[in-house]
């Protein structure tokens, strides 16, 4: 409290002078109402601030001078020369108390009975001077006062209580603004001793020894002063150069061995590290500050929800970075708010349970190597694993049999996804399940990572863990093909080596990379592969750089001699040695893999430059002891690069990616596989559900065809070649595809690889099955048509999409056209892959969307296309609505649209044609679908251009 | 760089005689062609660096480096402009960092030349023929008694390094 105090003193000091100013200037123009309301907003918050702060007696003082400003404010008290003296009279009372306060940490006794009986005067309009008394009758008013003076302090008391908390935010948004800083020394005056000052402990003061206070010359407001924020960011880059600077000094103190050099190095070496120190601290400030508004917020909560909540806080004198501090306020403020919410019970429940009517939540905030650990604990219900389990099943985040195998911990942190809101219902404080998902991502924003552990029924902790400060982090430097990166420790859980024949050995499954540790599969990405620094490696043929690099390095970790031992072993090591970084990011756990592991190192993290920023691997860069620059790599972004984080999200991400010519090269990943004939065959990964290992044993048949029982249900099974024989044991690789519940596996020999390429297909293949090939990985690859395997293997499969069974007949080609622009909206996305490759081997420049709302979008940015095929079946806006929309009032209203769906009856073919569909496919029926798509190409432009020859339509 | 200013070409003089606006610019020298670029945005004249490379960043981008605690990013400019490297027997590259949007950049270029304080009425638009890879770049052209003066737009060419 007592820092509250000397911040609420340095303020008022503030605004007391500028309040001697401002009464001066009202003075000389007493109409300035801006003025006028500027004085009285300054009176209120000094007034509201000291009812917060427990000092009724500057609080009375300001209140009634605000009651006589407020009547100049409405303008029905003119502003007289008299008026203005009474208000310095009333404003030195102030400065008196305040310097009384500031010196002895107490308000002083006294009565100023004298000036508030002036001041009401004024306000009731009894003084005499004002005639027309607009406030009130005088007769009423003259009666009043005994009343008036009875009613005041409880007045006061009760009617604050909304502004207090006003102008107590005021005060505390002036004290935090962006702009302003306040330096709070440690003040060597007993001032920051005492307990929060209150009037009815005069004592206080004087136990803490009158003749310290007074020799204490100078009041708190001089001992602490507010530093412009950018100045203290200044100040910390001159000292992160200084230390760069002696880094290099004593470096080559090193080297030198020169005795005359150490002393005064050593010196200086001592002086810049506690300046660094120093500096750090500036931007410190107590948890507490995050913390001040909690004790409300449940106070308030407990009455509107009419629970009995006790809010314990323990630790808020552990300091943190001011700009980590901003940072998790919001997220604390409502995971407390979510403690009193969800988390205890109301009185009648919790003595049904029997626990003490008032729940408990409790604040820990504490320093653990090199992070701050918050703790909010309460004693309340606890998660509940069934409602989540309900609620996870019913929003479609996993399914049930993965919930069977998911612990108690697992499935609770089910609560910090979007979405997933276990409260029965939405008050007014949480429950619409956007809460956690927020709190998660804030608090991962800045470097941290959140944790719960609950027992139903006993009570929930969460845990926080976040870095004492944004600026300066513990990174560890890793080194992969000769370049360095820093690794924030935060994520960083071990370090793992491994060798060829040690314990720890690297296996691949299919070229990906795994470790088995402690009975753990853990994924491993290289991060040379993942930076695709090999290629970088190859044209840059000068090793010598690096050497150099590494001495230096060394040189910094005080192990020269390490270094020497490090060169000797070089070669022989980083053939056999590899190391894992294994790395967390929220739930997932991956592991890099890098070829050296140098020490940790404190780094001070800057952004990236702005053409930088779109590399999502990297969080930052920095500069290191050595001075050399160096990029700080990213987990979140690593994990989501792998696949781990969110993959819907990053799906999604990339599906709005919102420049279209991005889309056309847009790389594909490719599944690459062997089977028949020597050549690599490929389809597009998004088309394979998953990869299955089946045991040849176990396919039945029936009917001709071949079946599997795979997950509950047969599914069909077809060899990729057909001529080949499949033996009656063994394994094979099945690539399973499926679409809307149904699935089918398509028999190969071996998997190849996954590879991202431009997906140009070059040539129509011809052979069926086949829609053409490319080149991938420098060889020709046949790509291969799914749709001709889903068909042959299942003639149900399109049922819903089509009446007409797929046809075998050669492709159509487009080919007498130039490249047409053709825009394809489908909402399945298994239908736009397997459509697009299609048009584009015809010759067609595909752009496919998902919606018709993206759709919309691109018209409005103004892209054209020659012709549009829109699925008829959509969410949101299907098909009918789309054609209107388009045909309404777009730039798109001449563009034909052909209309793709399985609704092939005759009302609906007449409602296409009559919002604008021009025609009408069969959704499998593909030669159908090139052959209108080239006639009404051709007679497009036979309309757009009449001179032009008849079309040659297909 | 004191050196070059005590060079200034004798035609500032003339020009100052007209009453004509002229600018200064520090030339630069790639591939044989002289560019200038206005004297003010340049911050500084750098010898060769030690360069981190950046992986996954865009090919113009020849990595970070430090200057005096502040981090550049170095753009090779012949990448940018579509010229083939240098061959490595040729004399150490040089570094003329500007500032864009408060961060510094290093232009990479093979060689800084001298400052030349310009008059108005040699300036030229762009013309339309150039290689649009360099019209995009440019803001203008001076000319010179011996040559063309193609004038750097280092904003356009800083924001325009996103592929």
């Amino acid at each position: 409290m007592d820092d509250l105090i000397s911040e609420f003193l340095t303020e008022t000091n503030e605004s007391l002078e500028e309040l001697d100013l401002d009464l001066v200037n009202l003075e000389q123009n007493p109409n300035d109402a801006d003025l006028i309301g500027k004085i009285f907003r300054l009176v209120h918050t000094i007034k509201g601030t000291c009812g917060f702060l427990g000092l009724p007696r500057l609080e009375k003082v300001a209140h009634h001078g605000e009651n006589v400003l407020g009547r100049f404010r409405s303008k029905d008290l003119e502003v007289t020369p008299e008026y203005v003296t009474l208000i310095f009279e009333c404003i030195d009372c102030i400065k008196m108390l305040v310097a009384d306060l500031g010196e002895t940490g107490s308000e002083p006794e006294g009565d100023d009975s004298a000036l508030i009986e002036k001041l009401d005067a004024v306000y009731e309009g009894r003084d005499g001077g004002e005639a027309a008394g607009g406030a009130g009758d005088s007769s009423s008013a003259a009666a009043a006062p005994e009343e008036k003076k009875a009613e005041a302090p409880t007045e006061g008391g009760g009617n604050i209580t909304q502004e207090e908390l006003d102008a107590l935010e005021a005060a505390f948004q002036a004290a935090e603004g962006p702009a302003e800083f306040s330096v709070q020394e440690p003040a060597p005056s007993p001032v920051s001793e005492p307990e929060p000052v209150k009037a009815e402990e005069p004592a206080a003061a004087e136990k803490d020894g009158e003749a310290a206070a007074k020799s204490a010359e100078k009041s708190v407001s001089t001992q602490s002063l507010r530093v412009n924020v950018d100045v203290l960011e200044n100040l910390m880059t001159m000292v992160s150069e200084l230390v760069l600077t002696r880094n290099q000094l004593i470096q080559i103190q090193r080297q030198q061995a020169d005795a005359d050099f150490s002393a005064p190095l050593q010196r200086l070496n001592q002086v810049v590290s506690e300046l660094q120190d120093g500096v750090m601290k500036t931007r410190m400030q107590p948890i507490g500050n995050a913390w001040s508004k909690l004790p409300r917020i449940i106070r308030d909560l407990s009455i509107e929800l009419g629970k009995k909540i006790e809010l314990e806080m323990i630790g808020q004198d552990t300091e943190l970075d001011r700009q980590v501090l901003d940072l998790i306020k919001d997220p604390l403020t409502h995971m407390v708010r979510n403690s009193g919410d969800h988390g205890i019970e109301v009185p009648e429940a919790r003595k049904a349970a029997g626990k003490p009517e008032t729940g408990k939540i409790t604040l820990k905030a504490y320093h653990e190597g090199g992070h701050i650990i918050i703790e909010i604990i309460d004693d309340g219900k606890g998660l509940s694993s069934e409602k989540i389990k309900a609620k996870v099943l019913e929003n479609g985040l996993a399914t049930q049999e993965e919930l069977d195998d998911m612990s108690e911990n697992q499935l609770h942190k089910y609560i910090f996804h979007a979405g997933l809101s276990t409260a029965e219902k939405v008050t007014s404080v949480s429950g619409r399940g956007v809460g956690m998902d927020v709190v998660r991502t804030n608090i991962e924003k800045i470097g941290g990572s959140i944790d719960l552990k609950s027992v139903e029924g006993s009570g929930s902790t969460f845990t926080i863990k976040i870095p004492l400060t944004l600026a300066i982090v513990s990174a560890l430097i890793v080194e992969s093909s000769r370049e360095r990166f820093a690794i924030p420790q935060l994520s960083v859980r071990e370090l793992v080596m491994a060798s060829e024949h040690g314990e720890n050995r690297i296996e691949t499954i299919k070229g990906a990379p795994v470790l088995r540790l402690r009975d753990r599969l853990l994924p491993l990405i290289s991060l040379s592969d993942l930076l695709k620094l090999q290629a970088v490696q190859e044209t840059d043929t000068a090793p010598e750089p690096k050497e150099e690099d590494e001495d230096e390095v060394a040189a910094d970790n005080d192990a020269p001699e390490k270094a020497r031992e490090q060169k000797k072993d070089k070669v022989q090591e980083s053939s056999r040695h590899q190391y894992i970084v294994v790395t967390q990011v929220g739930a997932s756990d991956f592991g890099i893999i890098v070829d050296k592991v140098y020490d940790t190192e404190e780094i001070v993290v800057k952004p990236v430059a702005q053409i930088l920023r779109g590399i999502e691997l990297f969080s930052g860069n920095t500069i290191l002891g050595d001075g050399s620059v160096i990029m700080i790599l990213d987990p979140n972004g690593i994990a989501k690069n792998i696949g781990q984080i969110d993959a819907a999200d990053q799906a999604e991400a990339a599906v709005q990616e919102d420049s279209f010519h991005a889309r056309r090269g847009r790389k594909t990943s490719l599944l690459l596989f062997a089977a028949g004939n020597k050549t690599p065959k490929a389809v597009p990964l998004s088309l394979v559900a998953r990869l299955e290992n089946i045991e040849l044993s176990q396919i039945e048949r029936s009917g001709g065809q071949m079946m599997v029982q795979y997950r509950e249900q047969l599914m069909p099974l077809t060899p990729f070649d057909s001529s080949i024989q499949i033996g009656e044991t063994g394994e094979k690789p099945v690539l399973v595809f499926s679409d809307k519940g149904r699935s089918m596996g398509l028999i190969v020999d071996e998997i190849i690889d996954i590879k991202e390429e431009y997906m140009e297909v070059q040539h129509d293949g011809g052979q069926s099955g086949l829609l053409g090939s490319a080149i991938i990985d420098g060889k020709a690859t046949d790509i291969v048509d799914v749709g001709y395997y889903l068909q042959s293997s299942n003639k149900n499969w399109f049922k819903q999409h089509g009446d007409d069974p797929y046809g075998h007949a050669t492709n159509g080609k487009a080919n007498g056209h130039s490249k047409k622009r053709v825009l394809l909206v489908d909402d399945s996305p298994f239908f736009r892959n397997m459509l697009t490759p299609l048009l584009s081997v015809a010759g067609y420049d595909v752009i496919s969307l998902e919606s018709p709302h993206e759709a919309l979008d691109m018209c409005d940015k103004g892209a054209e296309f020659d012709v549009i095929i829109s699925d008829i079946e959509m969410p949101d806006m299907d098909g009918f609505e789309f054609a209107q929309k388009v045909k309404e009032d777009t730039s798109w209203k001449s563009v034909p649209m052909l209309a793709l769906t399985s609704h092939a009856t005759q009302q609906d073919i007449d409602r296409g044609m009559s919002v604008g569909f021009s025609n009408y496919i069969a959704k499998f029926d593909r030669d159908t679908l090139l052959n209108t798509l080239s006639k009404t190409l051709a007679e497009q432009q036979q309309n757009s251009a009449p001179s032009a020859k008849t079309g040659d339509a297909a | 760089m004191n050196a070059a200013v005590d060079t200034l070409d004798h035609k500032n003089i003339d020009s100052l005689h007209e009453g004509l606006q002229s600018k200064e610019f520090l030339t630069i020298i790639i591939a044989g062609q002289r560019f200038g670029i206005p004297i003010l945005q340049v911050q500084d004249v750098l010898g060769e660096q030690r360069v981190t490379t950046v992986p996954l960043a865009p090919r113009e981008v020849a990595g970070s480096l430090n200057l005096r605690g502040r981090i550049v990013t170095a753009i090779d400019v012949r990448r940018r402009l579509g010229i083939d490297p240098r061959s490595k027997t040729q004399k150490p590259d040089m570094g003329v960092v500007v500032e864009h949007e408060h961060e510094l950049y290093s232009l990479i270029i093979d060689e800084v030349g001298d400052v030349l304080k310009l008059s108005d009425e040699n300036f030229e638009t762009t013309p339309a023929t150039l290689d649009p890879l360099w019209r995009e770049i440019s803001s203008g052209i001076y000319r010179l008694d011996e040559e063309l003066l193609i004038i750097l737009d280092v904003p356009k060419f800083v924001s325009t390094v996103h592929s």
